[in-house]
């Protein structure tokens, strides 16, 4: 059998994580979800977190989980993002972008991108899901991002009707 | 396990062509004993290939590519009978190369019907003869599926065509040197094929093209191929092609009953998997193909799972793609979006084992696992 010899086109860090992934699975009782992206374009990200209040009161992430349909990008980044968020704030990590991502990960290729994109919306909608559930106030930057990816989610679902049935069935997305 | 995508240059073959490259390196073109010499060498070629489909010397065109011969055929047919209609009939499970220079026609006013599949990806005999119009010029339903492998009924399709009085093309990149192809039996107007599908090398392609048909050429220059394809003969990769051939011709039989033998042992290991399906139909399938998809899982994510231990696969998932869609093919044959990307195309070839099958067999169950262990959808659909 012939051993791989040239390198993927994706850096050391992102075959780090797609080889061993880290905290895969489901949080039984989050306290946030967030599941993004769509079986059309063939990555779909969930994300859970657990959040406890430390000796200051400031909320932190004290665990977080993932699974995720896609492919390569898609799988490292999402387990990537769980290992960054724990023990971060809830402030903090809302500042995590899919630039932030790239940084850490090393380049993508250009059509690899929307990936980090996904990953950065699952945080985000995950942070949203949280601050909604306990009736908090959603700060301007994270309700702008939440009215994007649901807006983008319509668009598709006009797009392909089937979409819609999937979600339904599968995801029991109401 | 990739074979379909290309084949490596056989040992004999690339003796053959050693000596063109710069010893017997002239022109065809030219009158001098270098020129003629070439001359000799691209006749021979054409003549073995042109006897091993059934068809007269001057019947067969190379070209650089199947890609190109495609090109030709779709434009050149359209162009050259314009007068009599305009309208084609594509299968809908073509190779892009078809597609788009059908979509290319449709932008310059042709009709294009593009033909659906069953679940098998056959056309439907009967759907095609409704499709037929007065001013049809031309159908074009490749010969074998390049990612499901499933085999047309070429010969009855060639039929209705001759009875319509439309000509009727097929690629048959994936088919040729895998099965014996007579193109009069078959009732093939225009066939086209490759060199690097069979163990020759890259760069060279052919297209056996029926004496009388009318067509354009794309390539204007010096004449060459019958004034079809102009530019200087790549005499090197022609007397490789030829060799493949001949190699084809001697050892077919015997090498597509060993593959048959190897690619069903592939497809019933890999059915044990759970929820796992093979893609095209169990029997009229090319010889060394084999296609499945896995529910729940990323098509992309496995082909390179599996690269990292040693197996070279292909899958048709829209994130292995650069346009983000999933392969049309599984999509016409009446795979969900989902299912379509969680595809995986295995294809055997000249020099694999028993052993490589039962290591794949032995990995793809893990691979398959792991990967559903990440999935939010494992059990769920």
């Amino acid at each position: 059998m012939v051993v791989m010899k040239y390198n993927l086109p994706y850096s050391k860090k992102i075959m780090k994580y797609f080889k061993n992934p880290k905290n895969i699975g489901r949080i039984k009782q989050p306290d946030g979800i967030g599941r993004v992206g769509n079986i059309v374009c063939g990555d779909v990200m969930e994300l859970y977190i657990k959040v406890k209040k430390d000796k200051r009161g400031i909320e932190k992430i004290s665990d977080a989980k993932f699974q995720t349909f896609g492919c390569v990008v898609a799988i490292a980044l999402s387990s990537m993002l769980t290992e960054m968020v724990k023990g971060k704030s809830l402030r903090d990590a809302m500042k995590i972008t899919n630039k932030t991502l790239l940084k850490e990960s090393g380049k993508v290729p250009p059509i690899k991108v929307h990936c980090s994109v996904l990953a950065a919306d699952a945080l985000q909608e995950t942070i949203y899901n949280y601050l909604s559930k306990h009736k908090r106030k959603i700060p301007k930057e994270l309700e702008k991002q939440h009215t994007r990816i649901m807006k983008e989610l319509k668009t598709l679902e006009s797009a392909h009707p089937e979409l819609v049935t999937f979600e339904k069935k599968v995801l029991k997305r109401k | 396990m990739d074979y379909a995508a290309t084949t490596p240059v056989d040992p004999r073959v690339l003796k053959k062509m050693k000596p063109f490259f710069n010893k017997k390196f002239g022109n065809t073109m030219s009158l001098h004993s270098f020129g003629r010499e070439a001359k000799q060498a691209l006749e021979q070629s054409r003549v073995d290939i042109a006897k091993f489909i059934g068809a007269q010397d001057e019947e067969v065109i190379f070209t650089s590519s199947v890609t190109e011969a495609n090109n030709m055929v779709l434009k050149g047919v359209a162009f050259a009978n314009k007068d009599k209609g305009k309208h084609i009939i594509v299968s809908s499970i073509e190779h892009d190369c078809v597609l788009n220079s059908a979509r290319w026609l449709k932008k310059q006013g042709f009709n294009i019907t593009f033909l659906p599949v069953d679940k098998y990806g056959f056309v439907n005999l009967g759907v095609l003869e409704d499709t037929i119009r007065k001013d049809t010029i031309l159908v074009s339903i490749m010969h074998s599926n390049n990612e499901i492998g499933t085999i047309e009924p070429v010969k009855e399709i060639g039929k209705i065509c001759r009875d319509h009085d439309v000509y009727f093309h097929t690629d048959a990149a994936q088919s040729f040197g895998k099965m014996l192809i007579d193109v009069k039996k078959e009732n093939i107007d225009i066939m086209t094929v490759s060199s690097h599908k069979i163990y020759g090398p890259k760069g060279v392609g052919a297209a056996y093209i029926r004496k009388g048909a009318n067509i354009e050429p794309l390539i204007h220059g010096g004449g060459h191929e019958f004034g079809l394809r102009s530019s200087t003969t790549n005499t090197t990769g022609i007397v490789g092609f030829a060799e493949a051939v001949r190699i084809c011709k001697r050892e077919m039989k015997k090498e597509s009953a060993k593959l048959s033998k190897l690619r069903d042992k592939l497809i019933k290991g890999v059915l044990k998997i759970e929820n796992s399906h093979l893609n095209g139909h169990p029997k009229k399938r090319l010889p060394n193909n084999a296609n499945f998809w896995f529910a729940f899982i990323e098509g992309e994510a496995l082909v390179t799972q599996l690269d990292l231990r040693g197996i070279a696969a292909s899958t048709g998932s829209a994130c292995s793609s650069d346009t983000l869609e999933p392969s049309h093919v599984l999509l016409a044959i009446g795979l969900r979006q989902e299912e379509a990307h969680g595809s995986l195309r295995l294809s055997l070839g000249r020099w694999s084992k028993k052993q490589e099958v039962d290591y794949v067999i032995k990995v793809l169950p893990k691979v398959v696992n792991n990967l559903r262990k990440i999935s939010p959808f494992k059990g769920r659909w």
